[in-house]
Order: C-alpha cells, then structure tokens, then sequence
C-alpha cells in the first residue's frame, strides 16, 4: 500500500485489504485480552447448564403441613397417600388451628392440610367429613398445582374407600402429549436461555468494544482512515461474530449431549437461524454503541437495559399469550422472542424450514432496519 | 474525619455522571411500572380444536360444555386429526381433542367410550395442566351423564367427603403479588451489584486509583467510602419501587416498613460488597462488566424469584443457599405480602449479615493499595 492515491481513492481490492487489515486488528484486541476472552468463551456453558437444569415450573416436593384432630384410620390413609407422592413432602404435624397462621408466615410450607374432627366417623356414617386444603397464595402457580393434585389424590381415596367396581357409562380420555411426552422442562427452556444468551452477550460485546475506542478516542483515528465508515464498524462486528459462532456451537453441543434436548427437525436450518439471530444480535449491540458515548452507558443499557425485557418478555419464561395486549405488542419487538418460537419449532417439534419463514423474515428485516438505523446514527465527522 | 470527604468525592462522581444519575431513577421505575403485567405462569385461555367425528347429540353436549368452561377456546372444528396437527405446529392451537365415530354407541351399549386427547407439550406445564383440565371436564360431563341414565347408582357412590381449597394473602391468586417483590429485588439487585463493580475498576482506567494510592487513606475507609453512596443509591431504589407498587398495583406492605428497609440495608452491603470484590480483581471495565453480569443473572435465576427453588435439583439448591437473593426475596415477600413479624426473620437477617461481612471483609482484603 505504498501508492498514495491508492490510500485516498481505494480501488475494490484495496477496500479489501484495508478491511482485513482492521479485522485482524480487532482480532488482536481480543486475543489480549485473556480474561475476557474466557469469560466469553466459558459464561455461556456455565449459563446454559445451570439455568437449564435450574428453570422448572413443575411443581413437585412442595413442603406440606397437616392439622389432624381426628387421628384416625382415613386421615393416616390420606396422609400416607399424600406423602408417598412426588409432590408433596411432609414438613410436620400441627398441634392446633393456631399453628396454621404461624407456618406460613414463617414461610416454611406451601400448603397445610386441615381435617374436621370424627374424620373417619362421618365419612363412614354418613356425615359430613370435611378436608380444607390452605394454600399459601403468594405462589399462585404452585398453590392452584398442589391443590389441584391433592384433591385429586383425595377423590381417588374416596373411590378406593366405596370400593365401587366397575363403573357404567365411562368416559376414559386417552392422553397424547405431544413433543415431549416426559414432560422434560429443558425442552421449554432450553431453546429460551439460548436465545437470551445469544443476544445478551453479542449486544453487550459490541457495544462496550466500540463505546472504548470512543471514549478513548482511538475511533476518531479509525474514521480518518480512507476506509468507509460502514466497513469500519463492520470490521468490529467481524471478530465477535467468530465468537459467537464458537459460543453457538458449544451450546447446541451441551444441549443436546448434557442437556438432552434433540435437534429433531434440521440441523442445517437450526445453524442458519441462529447465524441470522447472532447477526441481529450484534447489530443491536451497534446500535446501542452509536447512541452513547462511555462504557459505562453502554455496559447499563446492553447489559441492564436488555436483561428485564428479554427475560421477562421473551417468552422465554413466561408464555407471551398471558400478557396484556399492548406488552404483546412491546413483546413483539424482541428479537429473542422470533427467535425462541422458531428453534422451539426446528429443534423440537421437528419441524421443516417452510414452517420458520415468518420468524426469519422478521429476524431479518430487524437486522436490516438495525443496520441501517445504527449507520446513520454514527457520527462520522469529528466534531 | 478524612472519611466525609471521601464520600464526597464519591457523590460528586455520581452527580457529575449525567446519564448514571438520571438511569437510576428511572430505571427502576420504567421497569417497575411495566413488567410485573407480563410474569403470568397461568394456564388458562387454551386453544382447543375439536375433531368431532360422531356428530351425536352427546357428542355435541360434550363440545358444549368444554366451550362454556372458563379454561377453552374453541378454534374452529378441523376436519381430520392431520389438518388439526397443523394448528397445532403454528400454535395456533394448544390442544386436540378428537371424538371417535363410535362414540355414542360405545357409550351407550359397550358402557365405555374413548376420546383422544393431544396436547402440544413443548412447555410440559401447559401441556399437563391443559390435559388435566380437559379431563376434569370430561369427569364432570360423564358424572351428569351417569346421573341422566342410572339415577340410582349415583346416589349410592356419593359421600360426605368435601374438599374446599383456600388460597392464603391472595385469594384470587393474581400473579401481581407474587411478582412485584421479586422485581423489587431484582432491580435493587441489578444497580447495587453492577455500578459499584465499576467503580474501582473505571479509577483504574482512567488512572485516578493511584492518586488514591498514594494518600495514607486506608483501605478500609476508601471501601467505605465507595460502598455508602450504594448504600444510598438502594434506599433510593427501594423509595421509588414502594411507590410504584402502592401507585400501579395497589399493593402495599402488610408487614412494617422498617422492616423492609432494615433488612434492604444489609442486603444492599452485602451485595455492593460483592460488586467491589469483582471491581478489585478486574483489570477493565469490560472483565468486571462480564463477571458482574455472570454473577447477578446466575443468582436471579437460581434464587427463586421466578421459578421455586424446591423445583431445582439438589446441587441448585446448595447454590440458591449462597446466594444473598434468596433470603432477601424471602423476606420481602413474607413482609410485602404476608405481615410477617420480625421473629420470623431471624435466619434470613443472620444469613445476610453473614453475607455483608464476608463480602466486605473480602472486598477490603482483596484491594491492592500497591501493584
């Protein structure tokens, strides 16, 4: 690059060597730093085993209480019943009525069973025998679960005491749960830690490595050069794309060999999908860099600003159909959300690409408008 | 009292930082006032596609009477099981339920009938939840159908057994309650751990730690001073959210407010603490930022905020035992939303006064006046 009017005016090649030029050089940037380079590489796994194994709504060893005045032959039954469950664990015996009010603000149980007095008597003679199961209702997923279940497992006593035989006139309903029969909760999960991961990490890398070099100052340097503004800032988003890429694949390893979850539709448009995701991503990442101007804006609003919306609007915990309309609507403008409805759909329905053509036209246009949005925010002029 | 002037110093910093000083109040307040809405774990509103292939009038009964319950929606009645599979791939559709042609006549001659139920498990909550709701209505409907045909029978199996539920402090189970306090704790959480792991790590950036080395301040007084505008910083957050709450969603501490601040105050030390051990030991902004961000997303999910840590597999719940989130949520619900007394707090207030002790002392030790 020795010929001078080549460095004001480059030709298509010298914009290619100067391109590579800058992407080694933010390679190197990387490399130096060792720390964070591990941090980036192993976070992800250590993120995905634990929240993977950690996230479950299913309600099971639920701590239990029983109030039992009676002590007789069917309360012991239902308790053993209630005990030789998966979800319930007996927490202990009350003494009285009072004690209820003290174990649930001591907050040691989720629910107390309360059986009338003559408990055996009444059921068998006639009376009114009378189970009142008190659920702590600052859970409301658990609490409306176990009630459920226990008065489940209490009708079935019931039928056992009449010893009813067979029953005319029956309905049996057959249950097929599709997809994940066993009701493993990693399949909900899985594919939403991925997609918050992925977009956490890519829009925190970014914007942080760009909002430096401008607190430094070293970003003027680079827009001084004969180098479009637009390769300039595409230069930095190479390397970290290299990265994700590693991080992609270390986590569909993990979540299929560690995890358990299959990739049961194709693998190739699972890579493509989230090779397009990972670009969005990042050009997130972009955009927050081309509104602030220290590091410490941008770590607050990529690692702050994004972490609540994503979690909770994603859909990756809480199924977006639960909320109000207009959060729907802010919902919607989530990356994380197309992103987790499409790989719930490859990875684990199976499904083929025809069914993701929506979720990747959105991921894309995002990317688009993204792009464009953050280039033009840029200020490419020293001021 | 070289002390004062530290502090100072460190409030200076904050106030001359425009965007750090605004983020603060309305951080918590935007994020407050919005998301509590969408955190519903709730099954309800299903999507249900019937295949009725007996177009009886028990049949007909049946699909009725799923319509009128309060769980189902009814989306269009697809022809074959296939077409319905369809739905159910573009979630259209959660749930099939498919009447065989023999319905009636197995009902009524065979004395027992069969219907399928496929439910889409991808979230296995749902999928179990919606199935054991369906089923529940289909006892129901078989009961007033047994009732119809065999009078007699019906009143024999009948007994004096009743089951009544009763949901304690929040009788319509309305995940609101549940959620504002977990939020709370999140947010206080998120700006009391990530701006002090900034702090030291920013002065060693720009170079003003070592002005700061150089003094004879020692390092306990220069972590104090970094830590009390923190400290601050929380009760301001914890101000906003009481608000909010009692403004947005009506809800209001049973428990005494005192309370609450007593224990937010040691929680916010121990967790600043942790936000300057991770600030000593990073070499950059971006090391802390990563480690930070590591450190508070691993304790938000695994403290129980969103999902009950009884759920976890054991190793889960040794992690969720340290962590200062866990005892502090606990206590903020319990308080928030139960009126617990102070006796009842005693384990988590000892847990997280051991928590602010060791990060502290921790955090002291581990800062290097000399390279």
């Amino acid at each position: 690059m020795n010929d001078f009017s080549n460095m004001t005016k480059p030709t298509a090649k010298g914009n290619w060597i100067f391109f590579m030029a800058f992407v080694r050089k933010e390679f190197h940037h990387i490399f130096r730093d060792k720390m964070s380079m591990l941090i980036l590489l192993v976070m992800p796994i250590l993120m995905l085993i634990l929240f993977g194994y950690a996230l479950n709504t299913e309600v099971k060893n639920s701590k239990v209480a029983v109030y039992d005045p009676s002590q007789d032959e069917a309360t012991r039954a239902i308790v053993e019943k209630l005990q030789v469950n998966d979800y319930f664990v007996l927490h202990r015996m009350l003494k009285s009525p009072d004690e209820v009010d003290r174990v649930f603000k001591s907050g040691e149980v989720a629910m107390v069973v309360v059986f009338s007095e003559h408990f055996y008597e009444s059921l068998v003679h006639g009376g009114k025998a009378q189970i009142q199961l008190i659920a702590d209702g600052t859970d409301p997923n658990t609490a409306n679960t176990i009630t459920t279940y226990a008065s489940t497992i209490i009708n079935n006593y019931q039928q056992e005491l009449l010893k009813t035989g067979a029953i005319p006139y029956q309905i049996t309903p057959e249950v097929k749960l599709l997809y994940n029969p066993s009701m493993v909760a990693a399949y909900n999960f899985v594919p939403g830690v991925m997609g918050m991961i992925i977009l956490l990490i890519c829009a925190m890398m970014t914007s942080v490595s760009i909002a430096r070099e401008k607190e430094n100052g070293t970003m003027e340097i680079l827009l001084v050069s004969p180098m479009k503004p637009l390769y300039v800032i595409l230069s930095k988003a190479v390397p970290y794309f290299f990265l994700s890429v590693v991080n992609l694949i270390t986590i569909l390893l993990i979540s299929v060999f560690v995890m358990g979850v299959p990739v049961a539709g194709s693998f190739f448009w699972l890579i493509v999908l989230s090779l397009l995701y990972i670009f969005v991503s990042l050009a997130l990442g972009l955009l927050i860099s081309s509104v602030v101007n220290s590091q410490m804006a941008a770590m607050l609003i990529s690692a702050m600003g994004l972490m609540m919306p994503v979690m909770l609007l994603s859909g990756m915990l809480f199924p977006t159909e639960n909320m109000p309309v207009a959060l729907q609507a802010l919902s919607d403008i989530i990356p994380a959300r197309w992103y987790i409805i499409a790989v719930k759909k490859i990875m684990i329905k199976g499904l083929s690409v025809g069914s993701i053509l929506t979720e990747l036209a959105i991921l894309g246009s995002m990317a688009i408008v993204l792009v464009t949005v953050s280039l033009r925010n840029f200020k490419i002029r020293l001021e | 009292m070289v002390i004062k002037y530290l502090i100072e110093k460190e409030f200076k910093q904050f106030g001359r930082n425009p965007f750090l000083s605004k983020f603060v109040f309305i951080f918590p307040f935007v994020m407050l006032s919005i998301l509590p809405l969408a955190a519903n774990f709730e099954v309800k509103d299903l999507n249900l596609a019937v295949i009725d292939n007996n177009h009886s009038s028990y049949s007909q009964r049946l699909v009725q009477k799923i319509a009128a319950s309060r769980y189902f929606h009814l989306t269009g009645v697809p022809s074959s099981y296939r077409q319905a599979l369809k739905n159910i791939e573009q979630d259209q559709s959660d749930m099939i339920l498919e009447i065989p042609p023999s319905f009636e006549q197995d009902l009524i001659r065979e004395k027992n009938a069969r219907v399928m139920i496929s439910a889409n498990a991808v979230n296995g909550m749902k999928g179990g939840l919606g199935s054991a709701y369906l089923a529940g209505i289909l006892a129901e409907y078989n009961a007033e159908i047994r009732q119809e045909l065999l009078p007699s029978a019906v009143s024999s199996s009948q007994t004096g057994l009743e089951v009544s539920k009763l949901f304690r402090f929040n009788p319509l189970l309305d995940y609101k309650f549940m959620m504002v306090p977990a939020i709370m704790v999140m947010l206080i959480t998120m700006i009391c751990g990530f701006l002090p792991a900034f702090n030291i790590v920013s002065e060693k950036e720009a170079g003003t730690i070592e002005q700061m080395n150089v003094t004879p301040v020692s390092k306990f007084s220069l972590i104090l001073s970094k830590l009390i505008p923190y400290w601050v910083v929380g009760f301001v957050v914890l101000t906003i959210c009481f608000g909010v709450a009692w403004l947005f969603y009506g809800l209001w501490p049973k428990g005494s407010l005192l309370t609450i601040y007593l224990f937010a105050s040691v929680f916010v030390l121990a967790f600043s603490g942790l936000g300057l051990i991770v600030s000593n030991y990073a070499k950059t902004l971006q090391q802390a930022m990563f480690m930070v961000f590591f450190i508070v997303i691993t304790f938000i999910f695994m403290s129980g905020l969103y999902t009950p840590v009884d759920n976890m597999p054991q190793w889960g719940q040794y992690i969720s035992d340290i962590s200062p989130l866990k005892y502090f949520l606990r206590v903020m619900r319990l308080v928030y939303l139960k009126g617990s007394s102070t006796a009842d707090l005693i384990k988590p207030f000892l847990a997280l006064c051991t928590f602010a002790v060791v990060f502290n002392t921790w955090a002291v030790l581990s800062y290097r006046k000399s390279q």
